[in-house]
């Protein structure tokens, strides 16, 4: 190397990132963060991973999916690997009608269902044409961190609503509607997830679902309601949707994400016919249609293998999983943590002692090998707060085992942050009203 | 060997908190390597590295670990236990460089101004009781205060406290990512950061690079969100001060007896003196880290320079 040349400062500083005077208001919150660094440790298989909800795959007979696989492509091939309808393949719409949606109490007809890339896409078609910058939505205190992404990404003011035991509270949801109201807001819909929530793990009752039905009914508010849990109640029954008593106001997300594959991206929405042909131009917008080959795949499973056995194995499997969770719970946490007791899905929700902050215990979990997701992402901005001292624990992906060690390890991390927060005292942080707080001011669902 | 036929094993990712910046700045070193057309592949640190490294033991190895293992000279005692040439400081030199009290040491006593500190474990605010502790550190300290846990990077548990009742909250967030925090007089000033580049016979400084996050303070964030922070390489310093900067990153450089690359970061007051804050044995290779941008400022290609780097390490042996 020859000797450098002189430089001269710039006149004006790099920012490394030529589009930045491009980018939309939008993009403003997309930035890095500790958190997701933190992650990248987690997918280390020295680490217990309690924190992504991904489904366990594996116990799939794979041999018969490849088989399914084969043939479709040796017999439907030309069909499968070509572009299909916006709407979604007629015949896995037939099926979503005829045998799914009856399973959750709802009739309806194929016309009316929309397939989508997951019901993450779903998400973003519904709050694209519903929702403009500055639109309240509301979601329940904690919701599903992919919607609340979603929402921010078309600029939406989200307002969270307390959840007790049995999921949303329709008093505090009266109380929220009605303070909108004075504030001359009137918020678009409800996110609500009825069954087996992510992250709380709580479950509507079916008094609590007419409950809910009846305060957004008499605030004319319509409820999207995610639902891709609802095949997975440990007890075998199978909760009747909010739209099986209500198919105008209430749209419905469906998935097979968690009942057959998350990785072939394939899920779906009922809606009433204006806002489905709407939900398809959104869609083809979007991405043209969604994958025929995924779609037909999922078809054909349905038709050809014991799918039904299947979600009865995965049930059975989960249960397991959430048992060992709950066990190494009672026996490791300290004193001072609470839960919840999930009936089904994938999710527990953990209170930490008074004080404690997930977010800034995760480097310490993470050093001891055990990964969560922070309380706080289940929250949309200045709402973030109300979940610093809780967290998520998902039991769906590490075996028994795994997760008795993955609890026993943060234990350990949870130990040694009360003791920290014994030495220091609390954060400046406003603090976390408890149970005796007023219902909405309570961040999360009541955990015992 | 040409370059061209030199084997090259990046070692990137890890355990630390700091995999993901590692990931990335292990996957830019490889491309501007490929790019010279250089053999390079990108190993983690995991039960399969030792024998795939001891299978080629020609190769040279670029250790692009960032946090412990990788920066502590821990990993580098391994590669040097296997009888492998790699780029970068031998293992005692990183043991001191990557504890930032001792390395504070190291620079005061070769002269260079370093903000006055003070280094406790967690477990001396417990024996002693934190809040007679934290009183005792405004007091003599003053604020505003930086806090940092003593050995990692990335700003990651950093904190700059500017009132008292901030500091509890921030010795939590210190204590999450290590046992021991370094809390230090905060320095206002312009933030410099000085790579140090040794492929002759003299190490020499690339250009100052400056650094101005929008929010005010370099975290995590500011660091890897393009467009959070404005970088201005080189720094816009009097020349002179350039100089004294200069200066004081080859002198941690030595005195700290650095090898091949490191950077150092800075604070120029005021008055235009540089004050040490620390310095990195395995410094970031993002496209948005400090080091690349240096070294473009000096006119250099990355690629061009790693290659001497290893055929510096190469010819040196194990």
């Amino acid at each position: 190397m020859g000797d450098p040349p002189t430089p001269t400062p710039p006149a004006r500083g790099s920012r490394l990132d030529p589009f930045l005077d491009v980018y939309a208001q939008r993009a403003r919150t997309m930035i890095a963060s500790e958190i997701r660094a933190l992650f990248s440790v987690a997918s280390r298989p020295e680490v217990v991973s309690l924190a992504g909800g991904m489904p366990f795959v594996s116990a799939l007979p794979l041999d018969a999916v490849a088989e399914t696989f084969r043939r479709l492509i040796a017999e439907r091939g030309a069909a499968a690997l070509q572009y299909g309808s916006g709407q979604g393949a007629v015949a896995l719409r037939e099926q979503i009608a005829g045998l799914l949606m009856p399973m959750v109490g709802v009739s309806t007809h194929p016309d009316d269902v929309v397939v989508t890339v997951g019901s993450q896409q779903a998400l973003d078609l519904v709050t694209r044409i519903l929702c403009d910058p500055g639109d309240v939505v509301l979601a329940e205190a904690p919701s599903y961190v992919g919607a609340l992404s979603v929402f921010a990404a078309y600029q939406t003011s989200v307002v969270h609503v307390a959840m007790d035991e049995q999921g949303l509270d329709p008093q505090a949801l009266r109380e929220t509607l009605t303070r909108l109201g004075q504030q001359g807001r009137k918020p678009k819909f409800l996110y609500t997830i009825p069954s087996f929530h992510n992250p709380a793990g709580v479950t509507q009752g079916p008094q609590r679902r007419r409950d809910v039905l009846a305060v957004c009914s008499s605030f004319g508010l319509p409820v999207l309601e995610d639902d891709p849990y609802a095949l997975l109640g440990f007890d075998g029954v199978v909760p009747r949707a909010l739209r099986a008593d209500d198919a105008d106001s209430v749209l419905y997300l469906g998935s097979f994400s968690k009942t057959f594959a998350s990785g072939l991206r394939v899920g779906w929405v009922v809606a009433p016919h204006g806002v489905r042909e709407k939900l398809v131009l959104a869609a083809e917008a979007s991405v043209l249609c969604p994958s025929e080959l995924s779609q037909l795949a999922v078809s054909a499973y349905l038709s050809e293998q014991p799918w039904w056995d299947q979600v009865k194995v995965f049930r059975e499997l989960y249960r397991e999983r959430r048992d060992a969770l709950l066990d190494a719970m009672a026996s490791y946490l300290p004193a001072g943590t609470t839960w919840t007791v999930p009936e089904g899905g994938f999710y527990s929700w953990v209170q930490l002692p008074p004080g404690l902050d997930a977010t800034t215990m995760l480097a310490r979990a993470v050093t001891a090998r055990v990964a969560y997701v922070p309380g706080s992402a289940f929250y949309s901005g200045a709402a973030k707060e109300l979940g610093a001292a809780s967290l998520r624990l998902s039991y769906c992906y590490p075996d028994p085992d795994r997760i008795r060690e993955g609890v026993r390890r943060l234990a350990s991390v949870v130990t040694a942050e009360v003791d920290l927060l014994a030495t220091f005292g609390p954060g400046p942080g406003p603090a976390v009203p408890g149970h005796g707080g007023s219902p909405s001011d309570v961040p999360g669902p009541a955990t015992a | 060997m040409s370059g061209h036929e030199r084997r090259v094993v990046v070692l990137a990712g890890g355990l630390s908190h700091e995999r993901d910046v590692s990931l990335r700045s292990g996957r830019r070193v490889a491309e501007s390597m490929r790019g010279k057309g250089v053999d390079v592949s990108v190993s983690d640190v995991d039960g399969s590295l030792l024998a795939a490294l001891a299978a080629d033991a020609s190769s040279v190895v670029v250790p692009l670990l960032h946090g412990a293992s990788g920066e502590d000279g821990a990993l580098r005692d391994v590669l040097e236990l296997l009888g492998l040439a790699y780029v970068g400081s031998g293992p005692a030199a990183c043991r001191v460089a990557f504890d930032k009290p001792a390395a504070k040491t190291v620079a005061a006593a070769a002269g260079l101004c370093t903000p006055a500190s003070v280094a406790l474990p967690q477990t001396t605010f417990r024996e002693l009781g934190a809040a007679a502790l934290m009183a005792a550190l405004v007091d003599t300290l003053g604020l505003p205060l930086m806090v940092k846990p003593a050995r990692g990077g990335s700003s990651l548990g950093a904190a700059v406290v500017r009132s008292a009742a901030d500091l509890p909250a921030a010795m939590v967030g210190c204590f999450s990512y290590g046992d021991t925090a370094l809390v230090e007089r905060f320095v206002a000033g312009t933030e410099v950061a000085v790579s140090v580049v040794d492929t002759g016979e003299q190490a020499r400084a690339l250009p100052g690079v400056e650094v101005v996050p929008d929010g005010g303070f370099y975290d995590y964030s500011a660091r890897y969100t393009a467009g959070a922070t404005e970088f201005f390489a080189p720094a816009r310093l009097d020349p002179a001060v350039a100089e004294t900067c200069a200066r004081a990153a080859l002198t941690a450089h030595a005195a700290l007896g650095l090898r091949d690359l490191s950077r150092t970061d800075l604070i120029v007051d005021a008055d235009g003196v540089p004050w040490f804050l620390e310095v990195n044995v395995a410094p970031g290779m993002t496209e948005t880290s400090l080091f690349p941008q240096a070294v473009s400022a000096a006119g250099l290609d990355l690629g061009e320079l790693w290659l001497s780097l290893v055929e510096q390490a190469a010819l040196r042996g194990p």
